[in-house]
């Protein structure tokens, strides 16, 4: 334990939490490779932060078991485990400064000359000049650096981050994101990374693991969840989506051809989650980026080949790097689309008529008995 | 005319703060000058001449030394009492939920609240029926007692304002149980233990009214300078007066210069 490791694998087995007749997590099977850097991501209350308290050893599961490194470690209490957490608000010593804070893990482990280490350890973080302060003294940000000192100069195994950067300004958020993600590239150690904000997780993590109501959604590499989300949450939460209710018609080859909007679309089976069958219902989606709108009076240039639809611009408004328009369509609801602002055609605007089309390749399709307003409205499920 | 107005007006608030310290430290100037007395009569109410002798034979009357190391020793055991016992009680009321917690809550300061007098003979009557000797330990009990509610008032404000998860970090840091107690959450609460022992100290160092009822035949300091200021006042009260003066500004010197460095570093 005292001497550097490389980052173990965390193995959870049927693990579960519940408080009277809450249930927290419900019984949930992960597994973290060695020296990823996992990213547990979902609204508040979905049960993620519990299940880093219960790697942690902050609290205890109900049922199953955390594995670390193949080792059980479900019975050993948080001072036995080689796990060390970053928490939400720091928790730093106020009686303490900067220099024994960072040195707080060595000493009660008994290690004898700490000086060299943690004046490394300051160095590493920018903070040398820093070590005889007191925590209160220094911004969010420093403070920030300072429980990532104190918890990586123990070497554990496995670090443990809660929404450790939920507190800082949205640069200060970004350039610490890049920080960590270099230190965990330089060190080895496995990170855990539990966040609300999905695109901290998407930046950071090599795998994503999306969390609803005590349970894991999907997980996947950042690109794979966003590009084939598997539910309607999933697609709702990372990103924008599309969702329209289709009928699947017909399936011809490796291809999907729907009723829809009106009209006919096509997509691959293989981009499909849901159980395939002639007449059943499904949710077709669509990310906004990959739209391309054209004004009705170009409709003939729209290649063949590509999922159609046609509508009305009835708002748009212009972000600098792309425009968003919301269109309406009149057999399904309101279409997002994200348009690049490189050739910006003067026509469209609020009451135009367009054509939306897009690869039918970026189709997606899900099954069609979910909620298809899960996970867009966030602020009141966190409520 | 017009030029002292002025003078006044600017130099109010310095006139006002004067004026509050006299009025505050005049008494114990008093005491200080009449410690160098030396009367004709009994009475050490009027001044004779300058004399050095009750400085140096503070023991010089009877009983007053014996008095004064009870009530020092007194005051030293009920404020290991009360603080001990009333942060065990601090934490158990800022932690845990349990059922007689709203309760516990509420009684913890009605030594605080209740007129002295009322608890003094109160309890005097529940010692009588118990039928306990009076003396030292019914001394002892009794200002537990009434300490006890202060150091909770102290210590739990303390204790609530504490982020929990400072004892999860220490603990996620390596720290057994112990250590987490020993260096992270009783330093933390530390100041709030001092000022809960300090206030212990003070209030049952000069108690007198329950001491009074609860003493039997026993005499503390209180009731010594009570019991002679019926026959006379011998001029030792005031060197042992000037003298806990002395000691307290001391502390509190102490305590602002500690924590003057402390804000420094």
């Amino acid at each position: 334990m005292t001497q550097p490791t490389s980052g173990g694998d965390v193995r959870l087995d049927r693990i579960s939490k519940t408080y009277g007749s809450f249930t927290a997590v419900h019984p949930l099977d992960l597994h973290v490779p060695a020296g990823s850097f996992f990213a547990l991501l979902g609204a508040s209350g979905c049960g993620k932060t519990t299940t880093l308290r219960m790697i942690a050893g902050l609290e205890e599961p109900t049922t199953g078991t955390v594995r670390l490194a193949g080792e059980d470690i479900t019975a050993l209490p948080p001072y036995k485990r080689p796990v060390n957490t970053v928490f939400q608000s720091y928790a730093l010593f106020p009686h303490l400064d900067i220099f024994e804070n960072v040195a707080f893990g060595l000493r009660r482990r008994g290690v004898k000359s700490l000086k060299k280490q943690v004046e490394e350890m300051l160095e590493l973080v920018q903070l040398g000049d820093f070590a005889r302060r007191k925590p209160q003294q220094l911004s969010g940000g420093q403070q920030q650096r300072v429980a990532v000192a104190r918890a990586l100069i123990n070497h554990p195994r496995v670090l443990l981050l809660d929404e450790p950067l939920g507190a800082l300004d949205l640069k200060l958020r970004r350039q610490m994101q890049l920080e960590l993600k270099r230190i965990q590239t330089e060190v080895g150690i496995t990170f855990i990374h539990v966040t609300h904000d999905q695109e901290e997780a998407m930046t950071m993590a090599d795998t994503v693991a999306v969390m609803n109501g005590g349970r894991v959604e999907q997980r996947g590499a950042p690109a794979e969840l966003y590009e084939n989300p598997g539910t309607t949450f999933v697609a709702n939460f990372l990103g924008t989506s599309n969702l329209i209710e289709a009928e699947i018609t017909d399936k011809s080859g490796g291809d999907l051809v729907l009723s829809a909007a009106g009209g006919k679309l096509a997509m691959p089976a293989e981009r499909c989650s849901a159980p395939v069958r002639t007449g059943g219902k499904l949710l077709v989606g669509v990310r906004p980026e990959k739209i391309t709108l054209a004004h009705a009076e170009d409709a003939g240039t729209v290649p063949e080949g590509r999922n159609r639809i046609t509508g009305r611009i009835v708002d748009s408004s212009f972000i600098g790097v792309s425009t968003q328009y919301l269109i309406t369509t009149p057999d399904c609801p309101e279409i997002t689309v994200y348009e690049q602002n490189i050739e910006r055609d003067a026509r469209l605007v609020p009451g135009a008529e367009v054509v939306l089309h897009w690869n039918p390749a970026h189709t997606f399709g899900l099954d069609a008995a979910q909620d298809i307003d899960a996970g867009t409205e966030l602020d009141e499920e966190a409520a | 005319m017009t030029a002292l107005t002025r003078w006044i007006r600017r130099n109010l608030v310095v006139i006002a703060g004067i004026g509050t310290l006299a009025y505050l430290i005049l008494p114990n100037v008093v005491v200080l000058v009449f410690s160098f007395n030396k009367p004709n009569g009994r009475f050490n109410y009027a001044w004779q001449r300058f004399s050095t002798d009750a400085w140096t034979d503070p023991c010089g009357v009877a009983d007053l030394c014996g008095s004064l190391s009870l009530s020092l020793k007194i005051a030293i055991w009920a404020t290991i009492g009360a603080t001990v016992l009333g942060t065990m009680i601090s934490f158990a009321l800022a932690r845990y939920r349990f059922r007689a917690r709203p309760a516990v809550n509420s009684l913890i300061f009605l030594p605080m609240a209740m007129p002295e007098v009322v608890m003094a003979a109160s309890l005097a009557t529940l010692f009588l029926n118990m039928g306990v000797d009076f003396g030292f330990w019914t001394i002892l009990i009794a200002h537990i007692m009434f300490c006890l509610s202060f150091v909770v008032t102290a210590v739990k404000a303390r204790v609530m304002s504490m982020d929990p998860r400072l004892e999860q970090a220490a603990q996620d840091l390596y720290a057994s149980p112990a250590q987490t107690f020993l260096r992270v959450t009783l330093p933390i609460a530390a100041p709030g233990i001092a000022a809960g022992a300090l206030l212990s100290f003070a209030l049952s160092f000069d108690d007198f009214i329950i001491t009074n009822f609860n003493a039997g035949s026993t005499v503390t300091f209180p009731m010594f300078v009570w019991g002679s200021a019926q026959r006379g006042t011998p001029v030792q009260i005031n060197v042992i007066g000037t003298a806990m003066f002395a000691v307290a500004v001391l502390c509190v010197l102490v305590g602002q210069l500690a924590g003057a460095r402390r804000k420094r570093s």
